[in-house]
Parts: C-alpha cells; sequence; structure tokens
C-alpha cells in the first residue's frame, strides 16, 4: 500500500499542530512531519494540513499576515498541482486570505467566542474528504472560534452550489439547517468548503478533537481515512 | 510622509461588533443614533515623493490592510 505523507505547517501561534499529528499518526497510523512556516520545499508531501490556531496572534484579520510567509507560496503551489489542502479553523480562515477559498471571515454574529459540540451536516460526499460519509448524513464535531462566520458573496454562493463545494453546513441533531442552528452567521450555514477543484478543504470545525473514543466523538476521523483511501486509490 | 489608511466594512456586510455598540448607544439614552460602523486606522511613515508614496499606499491597503471581499478603504496623504 502506498505510504501516504502529511505535513503540519506550523506558524507561530498555530496550536493544534501536535493534536493534528498525533491523529494523523497515532491513530491514522499515517506518516507525518511538522512543516515550518518559513519552509519553501515542501514536494515531499501527499497532503498538506494547516491547523488551528491564532497564527501571528490573529493581528489585522484571522490569517491574513499568515498569507505572506513563505511556505503560503509552496501551498498554493501543491494545491496547483491536484494535490490534496486541508485547512482547519485558523487554517481555513488563512486558506481564504490566501485565495485558494473564495469568500471572508467575520466576527460571529454572537460577538462571544464559541467553543462547543456542534452538529453538521455532510452536505456532499464528492470529495477525498467527505467520501466516508454518507450524503445528509448528521455528524458531531466540536468548534472553537471567535471569527467564524464564514462570509460568501452572492455569486460565489451560487457558484459553491452549482458545483456541489459545499461540505459541510451547521444544524441540529435532526439534521436541521437554518438560521437558529447556525451558531455563527455564516453563509448558508457554511462549516466547510471545498475549491472549485476539489482538492482543498476548509472548514471550521475540529476534525482533530473528534478521532477517538475518549474525546466523545469519531466523526472527525472519517476526513483523515477518505484522504488515505482517495489517495491510495489514485 | 504620513499617511492614514482607513478600513469600513462594505455596507452590504453586517456588522456584529457596531450593531452590538449600536444596542449599547441605545442604552445610554441616545435613540437618535442609527448607526455605528467599527474600522481601522493605520498611520503609515513612506518616503518618497507624494504621487509615490499614495501608490504604494494604496497597494499596501489592497494587498494586506483591507480585504476587498469585505471591506473598503481609503487613502489620505497627510
Amino acid at each position: 500500500m502506498k505510504t501516504v505523507k502529511f505535513g503540519v505547517v506550523v506558524f507561530p501561534g498555530t496550536n493544534c499542530d501536535r493534536d493534528t499529528s498525533w491523529v494523523i499518526q497515532s491513530v491514522c497510523k499515517s506518516e507525518v512531519r511538522y512543516v515550518w512556516h518559513t519552509e519553501t520545499d515542501i514536494s515531499d508531501l501527499d497532503v498538506v494540513i494547516l491547523a488551528g490556531g491564532f497564527s501571528y496572534g490573529d493581528y489585522l484579520r484571522s490569517g491574513a499576515i499568515a498569507h505572506y510567509s513563505p511556505v503560503m507560496k509552496a501551498v498554493k503551489e501543491h494545491a496547483d498541482r491536484g494535490k490534496l489542502v486541508l485547512g482547519i479553523c485558523n487554517g481555513f480562515q488563512i486558506l481564504v486570505e490566501s485565495h485558494l477559498l473564495k469568500g471572508a471571515f467575520l466576527h460571529n454574529k454572537t460577538q462571544h467566542f464559541l467553543c462547543q459540540k456542534q452538529y453538521l451536516k455532510v452536505a456532499t460526499t464528492d470529495s477525498p474528504f467527505t467520501m466516508k460519509y454518507a450524503r445528509d448524513e448528521v455528524i458531531q464535531i466540536p468548534i472553537a472560534h471567535g471569527e467564524g462566520n464564514y462570509y460568501l458573496p452572492q455569486a460565489d454562493l451560487d457558484e459553491a452550489l452549482t458545483y456541489d463545494l459545499i461540505a459541510f453546513q451547521y444544524c441540529d441533531k435532526q439534521g436541521v439547517v437554518n438560521e437558529e442552528t447556525n451558531p455563527n452567521g455564516s453563509t448558508a450555514s457554511i462549516a466547510g468548503i471545498l475549491n472549485r477543484q476539489k482538492n482543498v478543504l476548509g472548514m471550521m470545525p475540529h476534525p482533530e478533537r473528534s478521532s477517538e473514543v475518549e474525546m466523545g466523538s469519531t466523526d472527525g476521523k472519517k476526513i483523515f481515512e477518505g484522504i488515505l483511501q482517495w489517495i491510495q486509490s489514485v | 510622509m504620513k499617511v492614514k489608511i482607513e478600513v469600513f466594512l462594505r455596507g452590504d456586510v453586517f456588522d456584529p461588533q457596531g450593531k452590538a455598540i449600536l444596542n449599547a448607544v441605545h442604552h445610554l439614552g441616545y435613540e437618535k443614533t442609527t448607526s455605528v460602523q467599527v474600522g481601522k486606522v493605520f498611520l503609515l511613515d513612506i518616503e518618497g515623493d507624494r504621487s509615490t508614496v499614495e501608490k504604494q499606499a494604496k497597494e499596501i491597503a489592497d494587498k494586506l490592510l483591507a480585504n476587498p471581499v469585505i471591506e473598503n478603504f481609503t487613502v489620505t496623504v497627510l
């Protein structure tokens, strides 16, 4: 079986890098290394993960300063070659600021930092990241963010709907997606979205915090398993 | 040369901070206040002649200080 090599990018202020590496290495039994933000050669990697945290203290806008770190040029080239990129929480914000995904982030509609268990609806299974789920399946993955109010202009939302790019939507236990079940005010309750080629996923929930029984949910593990299966089947 | 760059959310983007502050203003009794917008102000010192400084300040605002998807900016050479 093909060995899949993950890289977890570490910016100053990233704080979910160890959790993410733990899940890849100890839970999914795959190879992983840390990628420091000044690195420019990541050609050894099959998958790049931008982990959660507060890169550069969230100064200016979340992810705005990380965009200009040397490693991001390499991450863009990695994505342009069709390789997989997963941005989790602050990683999602960095992908948006770097224009690898469309849209922008605003403060949560409540103005509060949200740290809670969260139900999500799987909106598409047509991607390497979501192929292990069932369509419309309700899963639980925690969220922890202050600026998770994902804003997508109407034209980009139309594109996302046309090409089935919405990966996850916030919902309640029954899978109801509406304003009341949307914790942060994001456009169309979007919790995770893919790029047009579907090799880049950004998501606010933390799958690395829900990949082991001890953590209360294992629903996030299927994202990493999907990545592995997809690469091994190519 | 000193340059002031002001960044505000675009009018069609909901500003939760502005809304929260507006509510607080109303609680203070200033009911005639109808909107509050929260923005950022940056003061930069840039060397060069006026037109070059203005051009560079606009580039900096567009590339980094503002996110054109949600924000507008104005540049004033002081």
